[in-house]
């Protein structure tokens, strides 16, 4: 700007200029010794608290015990151990912070500086010894002479991570010949015919007249208690897990197969159709279940369809009876799928 | 004046040593002095690094306890609310690191919440590096590198918040690899080999593990140094001000400011993380229980930073197709892998898209203000919005039970949202931006509105006004308008057809649209009159100044300054007439 | 009588520290909370007619003169004495307003006018009695295993830590950290609104009993991380570190960039 005049003149430094244009007022500790003294003492203070506060972390590590528990106000009831710990290394860290900054802004020279950029593109002779350099290269290799080396080579370093693309495939031993393929495997759960419906993690078969109009069970199949000895259980538990519902038999308006249901009580999948999450959120008066990642929404009453929310398929349903002794069970595994769609399930 | 202490001499003795053997000195020689800009934005990016490397630090810590393992135990460790429960061993050692190693709950805590601000400070630093144009040429490498450190740390965050196996974390990791299932073709063998079997199988903790703490950390370790010695090579970007143009850097030289002031802020900001790690509880694991994958607790929720992604999923409609007997799960792929593929393809795109609608070659050291690139800025805008709105999806449910309304209508409403907010704050900004541009070609060719009325002695009245400061005459005119590029001809002067004149055109009014509409500068000629204009009117104030300083009378009556020798009341003047 | 403070010795005696602490707290509680349980089960004729008469001034309008319900109220054969209690005592009956559901507020009837009103539903058909101080202690219970089935069965409507969430359309599962046994027991005997009933024939008294030591526990925990942020999980905690964590760190970095004076 040509109507602004330079202000003030410093004198410059080691490889830079002063600023042409900027005013610099003189700070206190620039001009009273007293004001200096003062901030000397303050960012020495800080260091000592700093040190000061790392004996306290030590003492506090040994005598606190990691169970104490106190009273803060706001906080609760917290443990001591882990709010001393961390004020007093928190703070003595912060305090060597701030100590090294009041000292730069307070102590250390605060005239800004110039210094001068340079492009980033390089000079010419430096691009065309590059060049020359390069050309060169090319030449004494024969890298343009030979075009079946080249086309050799070429085709060798795109082909070489390859084997390393087959050394992934054990990331999963199975899905080989005669070994179930990944849809078959989500296709099936343990759930089969005459197969007991027991109370998850309580392991009680169930009498239909244990289930209340408007009762929940999280069940799970009796079978599952075996697969636990085996290799324990997650894996068929995440497929297998079911919830029972009672309704008014005259309230069920749909199902997805004829007397799939047991007097009003409907079985149906527990895990979400949409990416798998498990769901038990049912509403009694509604008969709407809810999953609580991505509020898809399913009516049991009619046939587990979808209602609302991001699932696109219905809540499988698993179809069950009573078996000789009166306990429910399973009439067979489900008929589709359960959980999230996969590319494969058609 | 200075003396030499011994440690000093040392000092030098081993300067010397490394410098016979690496030519070390000559580095100093350039660098000691290197000057950096200071602006508190500018440390938003350093809080990033700080935290990275404070979670660096407690993270080995953490690996010391930590058994990343999913073979189930019984738990009997001190936490007797899951005392002889069966839980997987990665979720027992964090147990054991939260309640029965000391301190070990401070550094898991400090571990999380510098993870968090990692994120977090990553994005607000790209938001500045975003609005302020420093992504221009020569630093489009640096914003590539800038868009892959943030999908890094979403994927550092999300890996380590699922190490754990508890309830919560357990099921992300179910979400997870549902989205990994609606993956066309691949995704069902692809969620197989990942999980070594089904879900959730026996493997993944252990192959997270070392996703978590070498592959992704290594990874952002090689991707911040590129950044940083980029940034040491092309000097740092600085505001406009007096004394700064797009040729050199106003600031402070590395030693020993900066070195103080940025070695000083590194420990301001662990000492903050290790505060709030040690006064806020973050992720209380055993508050979730451990991960069985029939439980599941309301208010399942992702950290903050994948909350927008649980917000696309939450509101997308329910579209699903069956092709030929295979199944594509619209409602899964479009919000979490194909929204999420074009929002950080675009990110990385944006500065070649800008340079080639803009035809803008030229190097750019002085930030823009974002007001100077109205398009820019309106787009930015947009695309957080567009953010916030999948954000308050992925809390719908905590903002449903806070302010007792209904989920299902917050949904809706921003089904709708998505298509109507972002496109008006877009159209907002921009206008704002260009209102604002016109006020400061106003302020160039008028002054400051005092806000004084003043009387001239022939009765006229005008309002005073005041020159610019030195700074801010230099801020405003540091705008540099790019022409847009002109409209290409369908012939040329041979009356050849231009091949290329359905792309030129659509660029060359895209470039219109880009910075057509901005309000030019006043040429420096009505810049000076402007200014010259300004002071005269200061000089008519000079008199009454020195009436004031005469009498210490004020002469300001009702909002209206009176010339020495007029009537200053109403009743004075009702007396003249 | 918090359980990290019992921790600090041998883990048995902690449990059994524990234990004597959930004793005297659900004593405690099930004492003030819980008088006349024994009156209201044994219920006399005069108590049925006093409740008749409270029924009909101020519910038979929704629920019907005979109780078996109307459009604006279910019947109310069948749903016992437990329901009453619960619904009436809570304050959620009589309804205040139409709404998505029925809000808890101080109850309208005092302790003997529930009583009556719940012997006179109670006398209209059979169903769960008013859980008696003995059902509703949850002395000795196993608290690991009750949490093993609250995440079962109630964490997917109340969450994990009991803090309540939202259910469809603007109904919501209630906050739980106020809740005193005989209310938990009543609620998943009777199945109050939206909620499913949890029979004693699917989850037994004894596993109830787990349950509530459980939420119990909850209540009374400590948070050992410090400042807990009301135990909502992610949300919460990127809330405070968008506001005061980054207010702390933005602060400090204008602060840096401020010329001393």
């Amino acid at each position: 700007m040509t109507d602004i005049t330079p202000h003030g003149s410093q004198p410059a430094k080691l490889g830079h200029s002063p600023v042409a244009d900027v005013p610099h007022v003189l700070r206190a500790t620039d001009t009273n010794p007293k004001a200096a003294k003062r901030a000397e003492r303050q960012v020495a203070s800080m260091f000592l608290l700093s040190i000061i506060l790392v004996i306290a972390f030590i003492v506090c590590y040994v005598t606190i015990d990691k169970d104490t528990v106190v009273y803060i106000p706001v906080f609760g009831e917290v443990a001591l151990l882990t709010i001393m710990l961390g004020l007093t290394s928190g703070l003595s860290i912060l305090l060597i912070g701030a100590g090294a900054i009041q000292w730069a802004k307070k102590l250390m020279p605060d005239v800004e500086v110039v210094q001068m950029r340079h492009e980033m593109a390089s000079p010419a002779d430096a691009t065309a010894e590059a060049a020359a350099n390069y050309e060169r290269g090319k030449e004494e290799s024969g890298f343009a002479r030979y075009p079946i080396i080249r086309r050799t080579l070429i085709g060798a370093m795109a082909l070489f991570p390859i084997p390393a693309l087959f050394l992934l495939r054990d990331l999963w031993s199975g899905g080989l010949s005669g070994k179930a393929s990944p849809d078959e495997i989500l296709s099936h759960t343990l759930w089969r015919k005459g197969e007991r419906i027991v109370v998850d993690e309580t392991y009680q078969p169930i009498k239909p007249e244990d289930l209340p109009v408007g009762g929940l069970v999280s069940a799970v199949p009796a079978n599952l208690m075996e697969e636990q000895e085996l290799s324990g259980n997650l894996d068929a538990r995440g497929k297998a897990a079911i919830i029972l519902v009672r309704m008014d038999p005259t309230e069920i308006v749909a199902q997805q197969g004829d007397g799939w249901d047991y007097q009003g009580i409907v079985a149906y999948s527990k895990i979400c159709t949409h990416v798998g999450c498990p769901i038990a959120l049912y509403e009694q008066r509604t008969h709407h279940l809810l999953c609580p990642c991505h509020q898809s929404t399913f009516d049991l009453a009619n046939a587990g369809a979808v209602v609302f929310g991001p699932a696109a398929r219905n809540m499988p349903q698993l179809p069950i009876g009573v078996d000789n002794e009166g306990y429910l069970v399973a009439l067979d595994d489900f008929a589709q799928p359960v959980g999230p769609s996969f590319w494969e399930r058609g | 004046m200075s003396t030499t202490s011994p440690v000093e001499t040392a000092g030098a003795g081993a300067a010397t040593y490394v410098d016979q053997r690496l030519g070390s000195n000559k580095f100093l020689a350039r660098n000691l002095g290197k000057v950096f800009p200071d602006h508190w934005s500018f440390m938003l990016g350093e809080i990033a690094l700080y935290s990275f490397l404070v979670v660096l630090l407690t993270g080995t810590y953490l690996t010391l306890f930590f058994k990343p393992s999913m073979v189930e135990v019984i738990y009997d460790g001190s936490y007797v609310p899951l005392k002889g429960v069966s839980m997987s061993e990665a979720y027992s050692s964090t147990l054991d690191i939260s309640f029965d190693v000391r301190g070990g709950l401070l550094i898991r805590q400090m571990h999380h919440w510098a993870a968090l601000i990692f994120v977090a400070s990553m994005s607000v630093h790209m938001f500045r590096v975003f609005f302020t144009g420093a992504f221009r040429k020569p630093r489009e490498f640096n914003w590539i590198i800038g868009v892959v450190l943030v999908t890094l740390g979403l994927g550092a965050g999300f890996s380590g918040y699922s190490l754990p196996d508890d309830l919560l974390s357990g099921t992300g990791l179910q979400i997870a690899r549902g989205i990994v299932q609606s993956i066309p073709v691949i995704g069902t063998w692809g969620a197989f080999l990942l999980f070594g079997g089904e879900f959730p199988g026996t493997d993944f903790i252990s192959r997270l593990y070392a996703i978590h703490i070498l592959l992704i950390p290594g990874l952002i370790l090689a991707m911040v140094t590129v950044h940083l010695i980029m940034v040491f090579t092309q000097k740092h970007t600085q505001f406009p001000g007096p004394g700064r143009t797009n040729d050199n850097v106003v600031g402070y030289p590395l030693m020993p400011v900066y070195m103080a002031k940025a070695g000083g802020f590194f420990f301001i900001v662990f000492g903050i993380i290790a505060l709030v790690g040690g006064l806020v509880s973050i992720n209380p694991i055993w508050v979730f229980g451990p991960y069985t994958p029939d439980q599941v607790s309301a208010a399942t929720q992702p950290d903050w930073y994948i909350g927008w992604l649980d917000g696309a999923l939450r509101t997308m409609p329910n579209l699903e197709s069956h092709i030929a007997g295979f199944t594509l799960s619209w409602n899964v792929l479009v919000p979490a892998v194909i929204i999420p593929g074009i929002i950080f393809t675009a990110l990385g795109a944006y500065p070649f898209i800008e340079a080639w609608v803009t035809g803008d070659k030229s190097e750019h050291h002085l930030l823009d203000r974002p007001r100077n690139a109205p398009t820019r800025t309106g787009l930015g805008v947009m695309a957080i919005t567009f953010y916030l709105l999948l954000f308050i999806g992925g809390g719908n449910d905590l903002i449903a039970s806070a302010f007792n309304m209904s989920f299902n209508s917050i949904i809706w409403f921003l089904r709708i949202s998505y298509f109507v907010l972002p496109p008006l704050m877009f159209v907002l900004t921009r206008r704002i931006c260009l209102g604002l541009q016109r006020r400061d070609r106003e302020k160039l060719l008028h002054g400051y509105e005092a806000g004084r009325i003043l009387r001239l002695p022939h009765g006229e009245f005008i309002e005073a006004h005041e020159p610019l400061s030195v700074k801010e005459l230099a801020v405003i005119t540091s705008k540099t308008d790019i022409a847009p590029i002109p409209t290409p001809q369908k012939t040329d002067i041979d009356g050849v057809k231009n091949k290329k004149y359905a792309i030129q055109s659509r660029r060359s009014k895209l470039s219109h649209f880009f910075y057509g509409e901005n309000v030019p500068l006043p040429s420096a000629a009505e810049i000076e009159a402007g200014q010259a204009h300004v002071a005269a009117d200061a000089a008519l104030e000079a008199p009454l100044h020195a009436y004031e300083d005469a009498d210490q009378i004020s002469t300001f009556h009702g909002g209206v300054l009176h010339h020495p020798g007029m009537a200053a009341t109403n009743a004075e003047q009702q007396n003249e007439h | 009588m918090k359980f990290l403070a019992a921790r600090r010795r041998n883990p048995l005696v902690a449990l059994g520290l524990l234990l004597a602490a959930l004793v005297a707290v659900g004593g405690g509680y099930a004492a003030i909370a819980n008088v006349q349980p024994a009156q209201a089960s044994a219920s006399s004729q005069t108590q049925v007619e006093e409740g008749k008469k409270l029924y009909l001034a101020g519910c038979s309008s929704c629920h019907g003169m005979e109780a078996q319900g109307t459009a604006n109220g279910p019947t109310l054969l069948g749903v016992g004495a437990a329901a009453v209690d619960f619904q009436v005592s809570s304050g959620r009956m009589p309804l205040a307003a139409p709404g998505a559901q029925a809000v808890a507020k101080a109850p309208s009837y005092n302790e003997e006018q529930v009583a009556a009103l719940a012997a006179y539903v109670a006398s209209l058909a059979p169903g769960p009695a008013i859980p008696t101080e003995e059902d509703a202690s949850f002395e000795g219970a196993n608290v690991a295993q009750g949490g093993v089935l609250f995440r079962t069965n109630c964490a997917q409507c109340h969450q994990a830590a009991g803090q309540g969430a939202a259910l469809t359309q603007g109904k919501w599962a209630p906050n739980l950290m106020q809740a005193e046994p005989k209310e938990i027991l009543e609620a998943m005997l009777t199945g109050p609104q939206s909620m499913p009933v949890f029979s004693d024939g699917t989850l037994p008294l004894e596993n109830k009993k787990q349950i509530i030591a459980y939420i119990n526990n909850l209540q009374n925990a400590s948070s050992p991380g410090g400042l807990d942020l009301g135990r909502l999980g992610p949300v919460t905690e990127g809330l405070f570190l968008w506001t005061a964590v980054f207010a702390a760190l933005i602060g400090a970095a204008i602060w840096i960039g401020i010329k001393a004076r």
